[in-house]
């Protein structure tokens, strides 16, 4: 009987059938492994969400998301969160400017135009821009590009948009923001392109089309689900990114999308408040847990999007 | 009479060909303006790399010297400060990022690739939760250590071990993902083979598969670490003092720095004798990790041509 059931088993059970306690406490311990990162997940929402029930019953809720004045460490506070909202939205946007259409253009390049050896070298080039550490970002956005925005501000600009920025702006921490997710757009862009089938570039050069044609016109709409997903992961790398809005967007709670004016992004708060002496229990303490909590949101409702659409773009292809 | 006339029309279709094949028809202009566009993309990124590094050397010019590495930082003294206490700080840092995140990592990313069954919906949940994970922002885990491995939890209170397991659990979906590849590259003849050879899974994946993947798995970690040694934001969080002017005691024990913070610390003074000093970490920190990463590229080039 047994003999029977044995032989319609498929060939993968050549693994030897050992009731060894060794072997199963190894695979324990190897799958509590795989398990710990499910506990680290578990871990950052319980640290950031349990203390919100403390926060909220000091700060009004209805204060935190419907005012827009961010002063949580004066005598008397206001928590209008949607000020550092708008100071995290108003970077992310200059960076996007940036990045989306540089990102898609180099990823255009890589995968439609360069030649084997050009990609060879190009590429590691960008994994070694995508390494650079933040705070050299940071720096350099405060030291070099800040100063030369200031220099050649287009100061013909109507109103308060052609004031010259100070040593904070938006736009400089924005511009180094956005070059610093180049490589992240680019390259998830850059996978999906290739995994567009030969067969759809052939059939088009076949129809006589030029090589532009079919990057833009084939290549990008059968690649659109990966090139978006890049967009999505290049803005959640852009909320989330702390050193280069401490360093260079500043510190006033303006609520602006002015490039020329300090502000003071989300992600800036947390560090800036880390940075100074707080003693836990106070509100500014929790302050730090409510704001991690809402840009723990935004960047996990991002990075899920970016994920299902890159899964999306898997199946139809791969 | 008959050759002329098969050349002729040979000529005229190669002709027509060549024009297709370049465009001719719809303008080339655009199509060679569409490329050098596209070109222009990349060189931002690029030019921005060179600027940065040239402009970080040009302004610490004059602070790349030894002090840099063997004086303490000083408020008071400018001009012979150095990092000596930072470089410290981040050895000690990486030491206790790398015997705590290894292990852990290697072990899930054995799991998920020689055990786990990916049909299973936990497998699979698993796997969903590592891909978020390696896009959470590096605040939120130093929030994390924060609550939970500095104050609470873990209570280690802000010491360096502290700062390293929050390292750890920022890099650890890097080094998993990596090590997945690696394991993934390893061909199943092997495992197939070893099996029928009697051998158990454990003893399959041990005397066989890891051997194999080894290379891969170190490129991955040096990448980690790599990551991790440029990582500031989760630090200032989980209590890496930015002002400490002696060598950390222990892992366990005593205030620290790490390079990173203590170039952040020197670039948000006001005067100009500090920002050459943080230009010129930037130097040192950059110079590192171009040597990690050859490392890691020298060593994947070396035995991406293992054939199996």
């Amino acid at each position: 009987m047994s003999t029977t059931t044995r032989t319609d088993r498929p060939s993968v059970v050549l693994v030897a059938q050992s009731s060894r306690w060794g072997e199963k406490l190894i695979q324990f311990w190897l799958g509590f492994c795989a398990i710990a990162s499910v506990i680290i997940t578990v871990g950052i929402v319980l640290a950031l969400f349990s203390p919100l029930p403390e926060f909220f019953s000091r700060v009004d809720f209805r204060e935190f998301f419907s005012t827009d004045t961010w002063a949580p460490a004066l005598a008397t506070p206001s928590f209008g969160v949607w000020n550092i909202v708008v100071g995290t939205l108003n970077v992310t946007m200059y960076a996007l400017i940036v990045a989306l259409p540089a990102g898609l253009g180099a990823a255009i390049y890589l995968s439609e135009f360069a030649g084997r050896r050009a990609r060879k070298v190009l590429k590691p080039i960008l994994e070694v821009l995508e390494g650079v550490p933040t705070v050299a970002y940071g720096i350099f956005a405060f030291t070099f590009v800040t100063p030369l925005l200031r220099d050649n501000w287009p100061t013909w600009l109507p109103g308060d948009l052609g004031d010259p920025p100070g040593i904070f702006s938006a736009g400089a921490a924005g511009i180094v923001l956005g070059i610093m997710i180049i490589p992240t757009v680019a390259s998830i862009a850059e996978d999906s392109m290739s995994a567009v089938p030969r067969s759809l570039r052939e059939g088009a050069y076949g129809l006589g089309s030029t090589r532009m044609q079919v990057a833009t016109k084939v290549v990008v709409p059968a690649a659109l689900s990966g090139i978006v997903a890049g967009f999505v992961l290049g803005v959640s790398r852009a909320i989330g990114e702390t050193m280069v809005v401490l360093l260079a967007a500043g510190a006033s709670p303006n609520m602006t999308l002015m490039p020329n004016e300090s502000v003071l992004p989300m992600t800036a708060f947390i560090g800036r408040t880390a940075t100074g002496d707080i003693s836990a229990g106070t509100d500014v303490y929790f302050t730090i847990f409510a704001v991690g909590a809402l840009l723990f949101t935004m960047t996990f409702v991002m990075n899920m999007i970016s994920i299902a659409l890159v899964r999306r773009f898997r199946e139809k292809y791969e | 009479m008959m050759s002329t006339r098969a050349e002729k029309a040979s000529t005229a279709a190669r002709d027509t060909t060549r024009r297709i094949a370049m465009g001719k028809r719809s303008g080339i202009w655009k199509e060679e303006l569409f490329k050098y566009v596209l070109i222009l993309c990349i060189v931002i990124a690029f030019v921005t790399l060179l600027a940065l590094i040239i402009h970080s050397a040009w302004l610490g010019r004059s602070r790349l010297d030894l002090n840099l590495i063997t004086q303490m930082p000083s408020t008071l003294d400018p001009e012979t400060s150095g990092m000596q206490s930072a470089i410290w700080g981040t050895v000690i840092l990486m030491v206790g990022v790398l015997v705590t995140v290894v292990p852990l990592g290697i072990s899930a990313a054995v799991y998920l690739e020689e055990y786990a069954d990916t049909e299973r919906w936990w497998n699979r949940f698993i796997e969903l939760n590592i891909q978020n994970l390696a896009a959470v922002p590096s605040i939120v885990f130093g929030i994390l250590g924060l609550a939970y491995v500095v104050r609470e939890g873990f209570a280690f209170g802000p010491v360096a071990y502290a700062g390293s397991l929050t390292l750890a659990m920022l890099v650890l979906p890097t080094v998993i993902l990596a090590s997945r590849e690696a394991l993934k590259a390893v061909p199943d003849s092997i495992r197939q083979a070893s099996y029928g050879m009697g051998a158990t899974r454990w003893q399959t994946v041990w005397h066989q598969v890891l051997p194999v993947a080894v290379p891969g798995m170190i490129t991955g970690t040096i990448l980690a670490m790599s990551r991790a040694i440029g990582e500031t934001a989760p630090l200032l969080l989980v209590g890496a003092t930015t002002f400490v002017t002696f060598n950390p005691d222990s892992a366990f024990s005593g205030a620290y720095t790490a390079i990173p913070v203590q170039i952040f610390q020197w670039a948000s003074r006001p005067q100009p004798e500090f920002r050459e000093l943080a230009a010129a970490g930037v130097i040192l920190l950059i110079a590192v990790l171009l040597i990690m990463n050859s490392a890691a590229i020298w060593l994947r080039n070396r035995y991406s041509r293992y054939d199996l």
